[in-house]
């Protein structure tokens, strides 16, 4: 876990060379000094300028508190008669200083360790404990020997609770976390101590870490059903918020997951080659069995095969294919186009199950987030993911040995490591059952989905996108090459279509929820709508029986959505569905006979119920009558009583402003802007506006769903 | 693989669209797929095993190799399968990984196959080492030194020595076709860097890939269990666990010693299902140590991590190496060190 930019960026490690003053409290004060050293002509002391005395007031603060600092550290004197005074007077800096700036992580380390050994006093041990507000970052080591203090018994069991409190609260600016991640088993110990260990929250905590982690907790914990966590007052909620906001900056490296006893062995190195792909050569081995007692006949019969090593070109593999010999080692073929050409053909299996064998272990060795001490390998595994998704891009087709690995990996995986590469692989995952698939791979997805930043969320739905036409284009090749006429394949159509239709219907759960999270976000729906995009045409592009409707929670967010490009967006799709479902229902007239594959009556009245509700707000003015009643006093109340043409295409809030446009370009010597004015003609006049303002979508959508002589 | 004589070989698919194969599950990559996903579903591994029994089939080993194994401290490796690997040419793959050394040590002279080297390379066959008779034959690989003088003991002393074996490797067997050698379990004796050039070449030659085989706590206690189950005529060392708690300021070791005898009492108040060990038992019988120590000592040693488990049956190391001293039990270890090399691989 070595967050080498992590340490770059700590202003209070950057450069240790210049720490003449060991005690540095404030990171402005930090940053100045920094700038006054790097321009030479300023002296360190410019009284006359104003900004320079208001730092010069901090210098005096912080020069009380490293004289406090060393007072402790030194420890409590005994002679001193005026011991108590003292004592209180560099209590009471080193609190103001904390609360104010923080303290920088020496200052944090010098007393804490004071704090828990306990030498002024259980006390002034809570005091201290209580004003350890890092002004950045706190260093690891500290965190180390004050638990090594903890085993000494040297401090009281408040102390001891204060301490676990304050580092549960102050974890996220510990600099470094290997060493504390190997502290578990001694903090879970120490938990089982009355003090703490009776805390409801606490052992929750225990408990799950002992679903997840069987062998790290020993401690007997009582069967609870339910799983709770006390949001427990935080001593240092204020002074936390001040610190992040001070350390607003690009967030940290990921932390990397300890994955215990694994990680105690070196990484072996790679045998004998300088990268992770083997080099292309022919099987090694049946050539040079024969090189000893070859009978003739062999020897004619070895002729015969193509090397290839002398595999150029593609008419050469054309010429050829029939007696190329193959690598010895069938992870080569990943870096030779030719040669993937040759596995999307062959049906050889074992040449599948070796590139699967080599690929499974390539994978989980390689694996960055599976080992501790190395971010030097980051570059490598990424380069090695990229020649794998070139590959999958190549074939068209993933590899079972990635769903393999992703199915191991994807729990610990923390969402940013390499996280463009992983989503493309979740894009590649091959078709298979999606329930089966679902607990192994989406569900840990769906949690790192949920608490993910919206960037996230948005590559996520991208990549399920793009799974989701791999998935159709692979069933609409299968379908085709063999014609739906023996039954076992058809129930098989009827799987597969199973499977497709709960793919997107688990997205659709996914969208609603995360546009609720995302309260809305315009940017997140057009995510999303892309992803219906593909949906809504999967029976006439892809010529699979199957229509999925967009839920509620997306249909309603595009249609009352304040962008135009959205309900642009929407229009078209709706009208792609309108065509595929026609098309369909054209279809089973045709054929008359009652097909499995007959959409239920629920999917035409889904469509319909949404169409009446488009309809009636955009065009007829007449929104929402069938299913919603809004007593009228209250939109009186709302000053909405004329609420009906409110959605309509001109005064739809993400029309409302074209509409405005189109009468000033249209009559500029108009004095106001009488929007009621578009109706008839000039309603007509206006959706060619709106037309030539590129909204195509909506072009298409009136087209097919309206009837243009019925103008309001 | 003429070992591995299954009776019915899988049935290949040869023109069969992919969709339909997914549905029939009928392909090995099919099989593959459905056993990685059985076991990434019900992690942990299965909460029951057998205690190690004296297995009839060993009894055909030839004794002198089996000594030759017992004793020394191995290496561990998974492996994946072999590809198109014969009994038949172990004479030939002798002399071929001989000259790979050769050549490797002369770095890029040339060698010939068959040529007299200083080494010697021996591939023989572990006959009768095995759980089931389904379980491909183990093999061992020397290499020995040849010395230079022409005395009448040209054999020299054994510089490198690794087997690979297959104990009761059933749910591996059963997802690969027949042009593959499963032994999942690669066990290595010597010098790293030999190891590494042998693996080398057989990753080369067989396309296989071997991984360093570490033993997590959570199975060594599993070890520590099952083989403090076994019944010993008499016992040859005591039976000791070490713990290290591995953090700074001080890493620090702690080796708590117990009579084989003693272990072996606590075990059986512990233990309740005849012939089988279960998850119970065996967190009830680490615990019963734990508490043990923690009233002597007041150490928590749940908090700290297990790295070594020795016992008079064989004694394993976290870093995945391990020393079997039991010749009775030989199988049954081999058998465990088979389902984790599998796990690994799967």
């Amino acid at each position: 876990m070595s967050s080498q930019k992590r340490v770059k960026n700590s202003q209070s490690q950057g450069k240790p060379s210049q720490s003449s003053n060991s005690y540095q409290t404030n990171l402005s004060a930090w940053k100045v000094k920094e700038d006054l050293s790097d321009s030479k002509s300023i002296s360190k002391h410019g009284q006359n300028n104003p900004v320079e005395d208001y730092e010069h007031a901090d210098d005096k603060a912080e020069d009380a508190l490293q004289i406090a600092v060393r007072y402790f550290e030194k420890g409590p004197t005994k002679t001193s008669r005026s011991k108590d005074k003292t004592l209180e007077k560099h209590l009471k800096t080193v609190e103001n200083v904390a609360w104010k700036n923080g303290l920088a992580p020496e200052g944090i380390d010098v007393l804490l360790n004071v704090a828990l050994s306990g030498k002024f006093g259980s006390a002034v041990s809570t005091q201290i404990l209580k004003c350890m507000i890092p002004a950045t970052l706190i260093s690891e080591d500290s965190v180390v020997k004050a638990v090594s203090w903890l085993c000494v018994g040297r401090c009281s069991g408040n102390t001891k609770v204060l301490f676990y409190r304050w580092l549960v609260a102050m974890f996220d600016f510990i600099d470094h976390k290997e060493q504390i991640n190997l502290l578990y088993g001694f903090f879970f110990a120490s938990l089982q101590d009355d003090a703490l260990g009776m805390q409801p929250h606490l052992q929750a905590l225990l408990s799950l870490y002992k679903f997840f982690a069987p062998a790290l907790i020993s401690v007997s914990l009582p069967v609870r059903r339910k799983i709770y966590f006390k949001n427990s007052e935080n001593l240092w909620k204020t002074a936390l918020l001040a610190v992040r906001q001070r350390n607003q900056r690009p967030s940290p490296e990921p932390l990397k997951l300890m994955l215990g006893p694994a990680n105690a062995r070196p990484v072996k190195r790679k045998w004998n080659s300088h990268s992770v792909i083997p080099v292309l050569n022919s099987s090694s081995c049946s050539k040079e069995c024969g090189k000893k007692g070859m009978s003739l006949s062999d020897y004619l019969s070895s002729n015969g095969s193509f090397p290839l090593e002398q595999l150029k070109s593609f008419p050469q593999l054309l010429q050829n294919i029939h007696c190329l010999e193959l690598p010895s080692q069938m992870g080569a073929v990943l870096n030779n186009s030719l040669l993937l050409h040759y596995i999307n053909c062959v049906k050889d299996e074992s040449v599948l199950l070796r590139l699967y064998h080599w690929l499974s272990q390539t994978l989980q060795e390689e694996c960055i987030w599976y080992k501790v001490d190395n971010y030097e390998h980051g570059k490598e595994f990424t380069n090695f993911l990229d020649t794998i998704i070139r590959a999958e891009c190549f074939l068209q087709e993933g590899f079972y040995s990635c769903e393999a690995f992703m199915y191991k990996s994807l729990p610990l995986w923390d969402g940013l490591c390499c996280r463009s590469q992983f989503l493309q692989l979740v894009s590649w995952i091959p078709f298979s059952s999606f329930s089966e698939v679902k607990p192994l791979l989406f569900d840990h997805l769906a949690q790192l989905f949920f608490t993910s930043t919206i960037y996230f969320k948005c590559s996520v739905l991208q990549s399920l996108k793009e799974l989701l036409q791999n998935w159709l284009l692979c069933l609409s090749v299968d379908i085709h090459v063999k014609p739906v006429m023996n039954s076992p394949l058809e129930t098989t159509l009827g799987g597969s279509m199973n499977s497709v239709s709960e793919l997107i219907r688990y997205v659709g759960w996914l969208s609603t929820t995360a546009m609720r999270l995302e309260s809305n976000s315009t940017f997140l729906l057009h995510f999303i709508l892309d992803f219906y995009e593909k949906v809504c045409d999967v029976y006439i592009s892809y010529n699979l029986p199957l229509v999925v409707l967009f839920p509620p929670g997306i249909f309603y967010s595009a249609l009352l959505s304040l962008d135009s490009s959205i309900l642009n967006q929407l229009c078209y799709i709706m009208h792609r569905y309108r065509t595929n479902l026609t098309a369909a229902k054209k279809n089973e007239l045709v054929q008359k006979t009652k097909s499995e594959f007959n959409f239920s009556n629920k999917t035409y009245q889904e469509f319909n119920h949404y169409l009446t509700a488009m309809v009636g707000c955009l065009w007829t003015s007449k929104p929402f009558q069938k299913g919603l009643y809004i007593d009228p006093e209250v939109l009186e109340k709302a000053g909405v009583a004329q609420y009906k043409s409110s959605l309509n295409l001109v005064y739809h809030p993400a029309l409302l402003s074209y509409a405005a446009s189109f009468l000033l370009q249209e009559w500029p010597e108009e004095r106001t802007v009488n929007l009621s004015s578009i109706r008839g003609k000039k309603w007509n006049w206006y959706l060619d506006y709106l037309f030539s303002e590129g909204f195509q979508g909506l072009k298409l959508f009136i087209r097919s769903s309206i009837h243009r002589s019925s103008v309001p | 693989m003429d070992s591995c004589d299954t009776p019915e070989s899988t049935p290949r698919q040869r023109a069969s669209s992919r969709l339909k194969d997914y549905f029939i599950g009928a392909t090995p990559l099919q099989k593959r797929l459905e056993s990685v996903r059985r076991q990434t579903s019900f992690v942990p591994t299965p909460p029951r095993r057998k205690i190690p029994q004296c297995s009839q089939l060993q009894e055909d080993v030839d004794p002198q190799k089996v000594a030759f194994l017992l004793h020394k401290q191995w290496t561990l490796y998974s492996l994946t399968p072999l590809y198109k690997f014969s009994y038949t040419n172990l004479k030939e793959y002798s002399k071929l990984l001989g000259a790979f050394i050769a050549a490797e040590k002369q770095k890029g002279l040339a060698v010939e196959v068959g040529e007299d080297f200083n080494i010697k390379v021996i591939f023989s066959a572990l006959l009768g080492m095995k759980g089931t008779q389904r379980d491909p034959e183990a093999f061992l690989v020397q290499i020995l030194s040849k010395s230079q003088l022409p005395s009448e003991n040209r054999e020299g002393k054994v510089l490198w020595t690794g087997w690979f074996c297959c104990i009761f490797g059933d749910s591996l067997l059963e997802t690969v076709s027949e042009d593959f050698t499963c032994l999942p379990l690669f066990l290595a004796n010597g010098a790293e860097t030999n190891t590494a050039m042998i693996g080398t070449w057989f990753q080369k030659t067989f396309d296989c890939y071997f991984s360093p085989l570490a033993i997590n706590a959570y199975n060594l206690s599993w070890m520590a269990a099952m083989w403090t189950a076994c019944k010993m005529d008499h016992y040859m060392a005591t039976t000791e666990f070490l713990w290290s708690v591995p953090c700074s300021p001080q890493r620090l070791d702690i080796s708590y010693a117990i009579h084989p005898e003693d272990a072996k009492a606590l075990w059986d108040s512990v233990h309740k299902t005849p012939g089988e060990v279960t998850q119970e038992e065996v967190d009830l019988f680490m615990d019963c140590l734990y508490s043990h120590f923690h009233r002597h000592f007041k150490i928590h040693l749940s908090a700290t991590r297990l790295v070594r488990v020795s016992t008079s049956v064989a004694s394993a190391h976290t870093d995945g190496k391990i020393k079997i001293l039991c010749h009775k039990y030989l199988i049954g270890v081999l058998a465990y060190l088979t389902e984790l090399a599998i796990f690994q691989i799967e």
